[in-house]
């Protein structure tokens, strides 16, 4: 019980560790730190197989992807001004506290014969349907990943346009690039059109 | 009075739930919006397994808690996504100075 004490009050302790710090990625591994404790306490609780998926998905790849993003968008300076008043979010959680204490306390097993069917018959033959959502799920994430790595439409367009406009036009006949002075530098381009010419 | 190991567990669960919470309250940054989202989904699994648990179901609970992790991972990668799209056209990712841009 004590382990089970002490699992708690750490993960709590790094969770609120992740709003507090005032750097993304430390933030970013907080909630890594955090992750692999809960694996840990699911581990404790009878269940391995999703305890091993939390912490490859939870604190493996979900803090990759977290590092990965922080390093595309970079990584501004975080505003000591919260969005409320802390006072204020504290006490929403605490009424939030009650309503939630409220119906499920006190927490007692339940009285139940229940046949134990095997995890794997249980997700890929009970839960069938639950597998192909999830296959679905991981398909639009990876179209969210595509929207993550490509580039905005919009800028790719104002590229292009600047490419083509200073891009030499031919001259009819000659096959050779037209003079096109560089704004800023008139005399810039006139010895090559003479060495051209 | 002595408390069972489960029932300190489901005192964790609802608490990383409240501190998920917390998180979406006072944030700023949209990074940290989704590490709140993460936070309450991580709770959610949790709760998910020590429900089985109490119930006698603990692969139920198991084969639940693997779909909620996978949503959530999900629902965390289009969101940096988004947020990887904001920060590119809006130049930040400050909810409040979103909040107030115009165009």
């Amino acid at each position: 019980m004590w382990i089970n004490t002490l699992l708690v009050i750490a993960f709590i302790l790094s969770g609120l560790q992740a709003f507090h710090v005032r750097r993304l990625l430390s933030a970013v591994l907080w909630l890594a730190v955090t992750s692999a404790l809960i694996a840990t306490t699911l581990y404790r609780a009878g269940a391995p197989e999703i305890a091993a998926m939390e912490l490859s998905v939870g604190a493996g790849l979900v803090t990759v992807m977290f590092v990965f993003s922080i390093a595309i968008a970079g990584e501004e300076a975080m505003e000591a001004r919260t969005l409320i008043s802390p006072a204020l979010a504290w006490l929403l959680i605490v009424a939030a506290a009650v309503l939630l204490a409220l119906p499920i306390l006190p927490i007692e097993p339940l009285e139940t014969a229940a046949s134990e069917v095997p995890f794997s018959t249980m997700l890929w033959e009970e839960r069938g349907l639950d597998v192909l959502v999830q296959v679905g799920l991981i398909f639009t994430g990876v179209l969210g990943i595509l929207g993550l790595l490509t580039e905005p439409a919009v800028e790719r367009k104002r590229e292009t346009a600047v490419d083509e406009k200073t891009a030499a036009k031919p001259v009819p006949g000659f096959g050779i690039p037209a003079f096109q002075p560089v704004a800023g530098r008139q005399d810039a381009g006139a010895p090559i059109l003479e060495e051209r010419i | 009075m002595s408390i069972s190991p489960v029932a300190v567990l489901w005192v964790g669960a609802a608490a990383l739930l409240l501190v998920g919470l917390y998180g979406l309250l006072v944030v700023r940054n949209l990074f940290q919006i989704i590490i709140a989202v993460q936070l309450l989904g991580k709770a959610v699994v949790l709760a998910l397994v020590l429900a089985g648990r109490t119930s006698g179901q603990i692969n139920l609970g198991q084969s639940l808690a693997a779909t909620v992790i996978v949503a959530d991972t999900i629902v965390t990668v289009i969101g940096l996504s988004f947020v990887i799209q904001i920060k590119r056209r809006m130049g930040t990712v400050d909810v409040k100075e979103l909040a107030t841009l115009k165009g």
